[in-house]
């Protein structure tokens, strides 16, 4: 598979060597993983176990989780291998408990995930809110069944993506994944841990059903390949610190309980001091802040696989496990003759609406197979504004697209007329 | 803050506060901000580390005292102040995490956290403020509200059985569980510290006034009269089976330490099974700081 | 002469009458006078009496009285330093 993106040097998580955002940014001393965690050699394991060892190897050594099929794998194989890597697993009584217990984990000075399904990410929620709020670094995985409700529990769907931007109340922004393969499953893990400690900001690593139970081979580098992201630790004395003042950047520094920096943190509107102000400006410079810090940084986060995208008419636009699937339909069309791109979103939120708008100028038409009734595929055409067709190829979940259907609406949008 | 702080006469309190947030939120009368002053006579008592103490609230009325409090504290969802507190706990075994919250907020959305972490228990101190009723949203029945009293949603009277605090955590397996009022500032003093000393799942119930909603909905008259009530109605019996100590609208309250018993606490029991199980493979949490 | 001395940061009293009501020596009165919010602060009535067990502290929700002990001269016995551990 052939990639002109940086998803092509993924396995080296959280570099931006080649990034010009970052030419103005002091450069870090480098960090790479702690040994202990990595599982370096080439495995063959699925989805769900990769993104433990990727969660392992960005030196997350905490979790908390709730049962749920078809994710429970990556955290019984965290349960396994915690105790010998120096950490802590525990399973709580539910949901809402395991998705706060991690945040008391990272303020306690750990990298910490929790992972779940639909029904479990639907009331984890709350805590997505919370950790915007209070900008706690951590990741949840949500490893996507069919829904609505209880649905079905052992096969796929895509249909979480807009509760994984939307679903907790009130405005602010996350970032969120999509791993199409167990590599990417290791990979992408890390860089979820990366970006959540670099912005502060709860991460959606969205897998499904399919990525997740499906089994591959995983090549873990050695350690010292892997970059990890550090927490973004105060060096400021007790006296100067202010939890929630930011320096240019717009993230703020983090201090731990039991460093004696006495700092309060609330899920209430707060002023830099941490401590709750209801007040109309106060409001409004925190919550744009915690828009803003993502969505200025929206080129830097975004990742995505491009592929044949000069020149094309049509280009299919996928995540996760539908990639793949539509890879088939994209090769097929091109047999026949038609200028087809493949552009896979790897980061689907912040979404990368410049990109798009770009596109949709040289462009005909977007495909959009995506295993819901069309989420995504509502951002694409938001995005094109009316400067490229769009056409959603809707599935209702409990298995992946037949390539020929995506074919199907491949041909049809290569023959729409250019608006 | 007022010059009158500058005074020879130091309240004791003073140092645990963030002073710039007083005056509080608190309406007249209410017994939260005496139940801080009992908080902060243990913390000089039991000589405890500042440094490695947390505080975490849920939400309502008692959740604001993280927000009061000199202290790492956290003002965290409603219900979810245990689960927290759980997390900072075992991420770092040396913090000594105290949970600040009142009976809605860990007896109803949060009870499923409460009887799991007493199950468990884990070693935190948990001190419970019961009003007796949701007063932050507007004095609506609790599961702690007693039979027969009024509230905004039972306007004819409650008629669900509340829950027996103490009861319900021994059930659940805390190690140490009392009950006082606020009129018992010494000895709910002693009871906080006491729990420091303990490693387990503490449980401190402190019942304490509502003035301006389960005292007036009730006419129960205001927080002074509360308090008069605590002090003529109170029967302390130490050692009292849980089972007898469930409160009623008008009835006397029985007040004491209830259970004080030994039980390895999670973390121990996870580090012994891990050397059981895994021997030399077993690698012990160290400072988890990843920075 | 008094063993003790309260002092009352009339601002932050609420009035709720603890102090008033519990002081073992009936130190205390509520004044006629209000504070800033409309309350009517804790004044003391009987100084002499006053034995600086500072469960006028203890009691009040406010945090706006403390009571201490003073010796012969009227200076606070200095007791175990109280903020050392919070200022770490």
């Amino acid at each position: 598979m052939k990639t002109d993106s940086e998803a092509a040097v993924l396995p080296k998580a959280g570099h931006h060597s080649a990034d010009p955002h970052t030419a103005d940014r002091p450069i870090a001393v480098r960090h790479t993983a702690d040994p202990r965690g990595v599982l370096t050699g080439i495995h063959f394991m699925d989805g769900d176990h990769a993104c433990c060892e990727g969660a392992l190897a960005a030196g997350c050594r905490c979790a908390a989780g709730y049962p749920i099929t078809p994710s429970t794998e990556v955290v019984e194989r965290f349960a396994s291998r915690v105790p010998m890597v120096g950490g802590t697993f525990i399973q709580m009584e539910d949901e809402l408990a395991a998705s706060i217990t991690l945040q008391g984990m990272v303020w306690a000075g750990a990298k910490a995930f929790t992972v779940t399904s639909g029904p479990g990410f639907s009331l984890m929620m709350e805590h997505i809110g919370y950790a915007a709020m209070t900008e706690t670094p951590c990741v949840f995985v949500d490893v996507q069944r069919g829904g609505p409700s209880t649905g079905l529990p052992t096969l796929p769907a895509q249909a979480d993506m807009m509760q994984a931007r939307w679903g907790s109340h009130g405005d602010y922004e996350v970032i969120a994944l999509c791993p199409n393969s167990p590599q990417e499953c290791f990979d992408l893990t890390i860089k979820a841990f990366n970006l959540a400690e670099e912005y502060r900001v709860p991460v959606m690593f969205m897998m499904d059903e399919v990525v997740g139970h499906m089994s591959e081979k995983v090549v873990i580098p050695p350690a010292d390949q892997i970059e990890v992201v550090p927490r973004k630790h105060t060096h400021k004395s007790v006296e100067d610190y202010l939890p929630y003042a930011t320096n240019g950047d717009q993230v703020p520094e983090m201090a731990h309980a039991g460093e004696g920096y006495n700092f309060h943190v609330t899920g209430l509107t707060h002023d830099e001091r941490g401590y709750p102000n209801m007040t109309l400006a106060v409001q409004d410079k925190l919550v744009r802040r915690l828009q803003s810090k993502i969505l200025n940084a929206v080129d830097r986060i975004t990742m995505t696989e491009e592929e044949q995208i000069e020149g094309a008419d049509v280009v299919v636009v996928s995540y996760g496990i539908t990639s793949r699937v539509a890879q088939r339909a994209i090769e097929a069309a091109r047999e026949r003759g038609l200028h087809v791109g493949k552009l896979r979103l790897i980061t689907a939120w912040p979404f990368p609406e410049k990109k798009f708008r770009d596109l949709a100028a040289k462009v005909k038409a977007f495909v959009v197979p995506e295993l819901n009734l069309g989420q995504m595929v509502r951002e694409v055409e938001r995005a094109a504004g009316g400067q490229a067709k769009t056409f959603a190829v809707s599935h209702a979940g409990g298995g992946v697209h037949n390539p020929e259907e995506i074919l199907k609406v491949i041909v049809e949008a290569s023959r729409c007329q250019t608006i | 803050m007022s010059d009158d702080l500058v005074t020879d006469i130091l309240n004791p309190v003073e140092p645990f506060l963030r002073s710039d947030r007083v005056p509080h939120i608190w309406c007249p009368g209410c017994g939260i901000g005496t139940t801080v002053n009992s908080f902060a006579r243990a913390l000089i008592d039991s000589n405890i580390d500042l440094g490695s103490l947390a505080l975490v609230s849920g939400i309502g009325c008692t959740g604001r005292v993280a927000g009061y409090v000199k202290l790492d504290s956290f003002h965290t969802t409603h219900g979810r102040a245990i689960p927290f507190a759980t997390g900072l706990k075992l991420a770092n075994p040396k913090l000594n995490v105290v949970v600040y919250s009142g009976d809605g907020d860990l007896s109803a959305i949060g009870g499923n956290h409460l009887i799991h972490a007493a199950r468990r228990n884990i070693d935190l101190k948990v001190i419970c403020v019961n009003n007796l009723i949701y007063a932050m949203t507007g004095g609506q029945t609790a599961p702690t509200t007693p039979d027969h009293s009024t509230t905004s949603t039972n306007p004819y009277g409650v008629f669900e059985a509340s829950f027996n605090l103490p009861q319900l955590v021994e059930a659940a397996g805390a190690v140490y569980v009392a009950r006082w009022t606020t009129f018992h500032v010494r000895q709910l003093s002693r009871a906080i510290s006491e729990a420091f000393q303990k490693k387990g799942f503490s449980f401190i119930e402190v019942i304490s006034p509502c003035p301006t909603l389960y005292q007036r909905r009730n006419k129960m008259g205001d927080g002074l009269d509360a308090m008069k009530y605590y002090k003529e109605k109170s029967r302390v019996r130490h050692g009292a089976p849980t089972s007898e100590v469930g409160m009623t609208m008008t009835g006397e309250i029985i007040v004491g330490k209830f259970v004080d018993r030994e039980r390895p606490d999670y973390q121990t029991m996870m580090k012994a099974q891990f050397h059981e199980s895994l021997g030399e493979r077993f690698v012990e949490q160290t400072e988890m700081v990843c920075s | 002469m008094a063993k003790g001395r309260v002092s009352i940061v009339v601002e932050r009293c609420k009035a709720c009458g603890f102090c008033v009501e519990f002081c073992p020596s009936h130190v205390l009165a509520l004044s006629s006078a209000f504070n800033s919010k409309g309350y009517h602060p804790p004044h003391v009535v009987h100084p002499e009496k006053c034995s600086g067990c500072d469960l006028c502290g203890m009691y009040c929700p406010d945090f706006a009285i403390a009571g201490g002990k003073v010796d012969e001269a009227g200076v606070p016995v200095k007791k175990a330093d109280a903020a050392k551990g919070a200022k770490k």
